[in-house]
């Protein structure tokens, strides 16, 4: 059996009246990562947050790396690197001076100015981190996350803010990160960057997962395959639950009147159409 | 590193950050040093008025140093998110506070000593009759201000109204509580309104320190018992975000 870095189990929290997650269950393999998707207000910064330890559930069973995060115990803060969605650095420290000030908080902590080149930061290091910019200060909340050389991260919305090239920077980070062997919790609106570094994502919606798996094998059961190819100049498109067959039938019909099928393609659908569709499925409940 | 090494650490960091930061070094030092001089220069040749200025400044200090800069600064790091960084990572809520709050009271006791070393040396007021009950006097003022603007920083709602909400107590404080002249001059409601407050008894012990005369102890019990309300609120509200 794998170890398991996360386990999550009928999750609820309510802030009064309102229930932000009602019932949430999953479970992160060590050495995984793993997307959590969703719209605004769906529950998934609430139930980040109580895996960091920040937030009391109301009712469930939360286990990181074993632990219970409302303990908040300092041997488990010691082996978490935490990206929150928003958070301040003291302004007149320099990058260097910050990094190396929380190094100290940990039993063995990355090299500060090693962490510095791994977010690409080398050229800001001895500037103040009030003179950072947006996407800069990201790099720096990475960098910060990674000070204590975690087993786990929590990324929350990491590359809101990046410009393209900060973003493949960062997501070459999490890459490494996999490599060693890290776990990873990923929140994000970007569909693409789920899908790009998710080993599986699940889609949240009004405080449940509506959806869960690797991101390319994830949809609704009304799912389709998409087959296309251009005739007349136009594209003419079927969807089938069975492509095989279709394919069988298509070509053959094709070879019967002695034509090609130009442009012929075969196609999943796209995270972002599951997700859309998923997420619009859940509202008309 | 164990919790009294983090607290040496946030400590050293905290005195780094002061230093930086040109306003804190204002309120903090200068201002308290400026309202000396001008109004003792003005007093220069009365020795009564500066016998009460003196602790009256040193009062002023310890509360500057102290309560306004800790109510100012934590709303800061609140609103900002730097106490909810601080509260993910594994520094223990109580060294990081013993750093933090160690600094501001490393500012409360250099202010005493700048104030009584420029009233010594710049107007001849005399060197502290007592500087054991001086210091045991500012370590006390120290502990209540401390709590009182820690927990005062529980109610200023963001960073953008601390100012306001800070000075709307530390002015009318200043003014009632003899720093610049004896209370012994205020109308009765205003005296009454000082005497239950713990400035005016920290400042009494001060100058019970500096030139003798106050009773030091009925003046420590009104700063104790405050202390205690001030921790106790401090510890009850804190809030990380």
């Amino acid at each position: 059996m794998p170890n398991l870095a996360i386990e999550v189990s009928e999750l609820r929290k309510s802030y009064g009246p309102v229930e932000a997650v009602r019932g949430l269950s999953f479970e992160v393999e060590q050495g995984e990562v793993f997307g959590l998707l969703g719209p605004n207000g769906a529950g998934k910064t609430t139930t980040v947050e109580i895996l960091e330890g920040y937030r009391q559930r109301s009712a469930g069973e939360v286990r990181v790396l074993g632990r219970d995060p409302e303990e908040r115990d300092r041997r488990l803060q010691e082996r978490v690197g935490i990206v929150l969605q928003s958070c301040g650095f003291y302004p007149r420290v320099t990058v260097q001076e910050a990094l190396s000030h929380f190094a100290r908080a940990y039993p063995a902590p990355r090299d500060p100015d090693e962490t510095i080149a791994l977010v690409g930061l080398e050229e800001k290091a001895d500037a103040r981190t009030k003179d950072l910019s947006g996407g800069q200060r990201r790099r720096l909340d990475l960098a910060l996350a990674l000070i204590g050389d975690p087993e786990l991260v929590f990324l929350d919305e990491p590359t809101t803010g990046f410009d393209p090239a900060a973003r493949r920077t960062a997501w070459g980070v999490v890459r490494r990160l996999k490599e060693l062997g890290k776990t990873v919790l990923l929140t994000t609106h970007y569909l693409d960057e789920a899908q790009e570094l998710s080993d599986r994502v699940a889609i949240v919606k009004d405080g449940r997962i509506v959806a869960e798996g690797p991101p390319d094998q994830l949809g609704p059961d009304s799912s389709r395959y998409r087959v296309s190819y251009v005739s007349d100049g136009r594209r003419v498109e079927h969807q089938t639950d069975d492509p095989t067959e279709l394919l069988h039938r298509l070509t053959r019909d094709a070879l019967a009147r002695g034509e090609r099928l130009d442009g012929l393609e075969v196609t999943r659908p796209t995270l972002e159409e599951v997700y859309l569709e998923l997420t619009r499925e859940a509202d008309a409940l | 590193m164990n919790d009294v090494a983090l607290a040496w650490e946030q400590f050293r960091f905290e005195r780094k950050l002061f230093w930086r930061n040109p306003s804190a070094a204002f309120f903090n030092f200068l201002l308290p040093v400026l309202f000396l001089v001008l109004i003792a220069t003005a007093f220069a040749s009365d020795e009564d008025e500066l016998d009460v200025l003196i602790p009256g400044i040193a009062g002023m200090g310890v509360l500057a140093t102290t309560f306004t800069a800790l109510a100012f600064n934590l709303t800061m790091l609140r609103d900002e998110g730097v106490l909810k960084r601080i509260r993910g990572t594994p520094i223990p809520a109580g060294a990081y506070l013993a750093g933090f709050i160690g600094s501001a009271a490393l500012n409360a006791f250099l202010q005493v000593a700048l104030v009584v070393v420029i009233g010594r040396l710049a107007y001849g007021v005399q060197w502290p009759e007592d500087p054991l009950l001086l210091a045991l006097f500012t370590g006390l003022g120290v502990v209540c201000f401390a709590a009182l603007g820690v927990a005062y920083a529980h109610v200023i709602p963001n960073e953008d109204a601390a100012p306001a909400y800070t000075n709307a107590v530390f002015l009318p404080l200043l003014f009632i509580s003899g720093v610049f002249y004896s209370t012994d001059d205020l109308p009765t409601a205003l005296a009454a309104v000082a005497e239950a407050l713990p400035l005016k008894h920290l400042i009494d012990g001060l100058s019970d320190a500096i030139v003798g005369g106050a009773g030091a102890a009925g003046a420590a019990a009104v700063v104790g018992a405050w202390a205690l309300a001030g921790i106790v609120l401090a510890v009850r509200f804190f809030r990380w975000e």
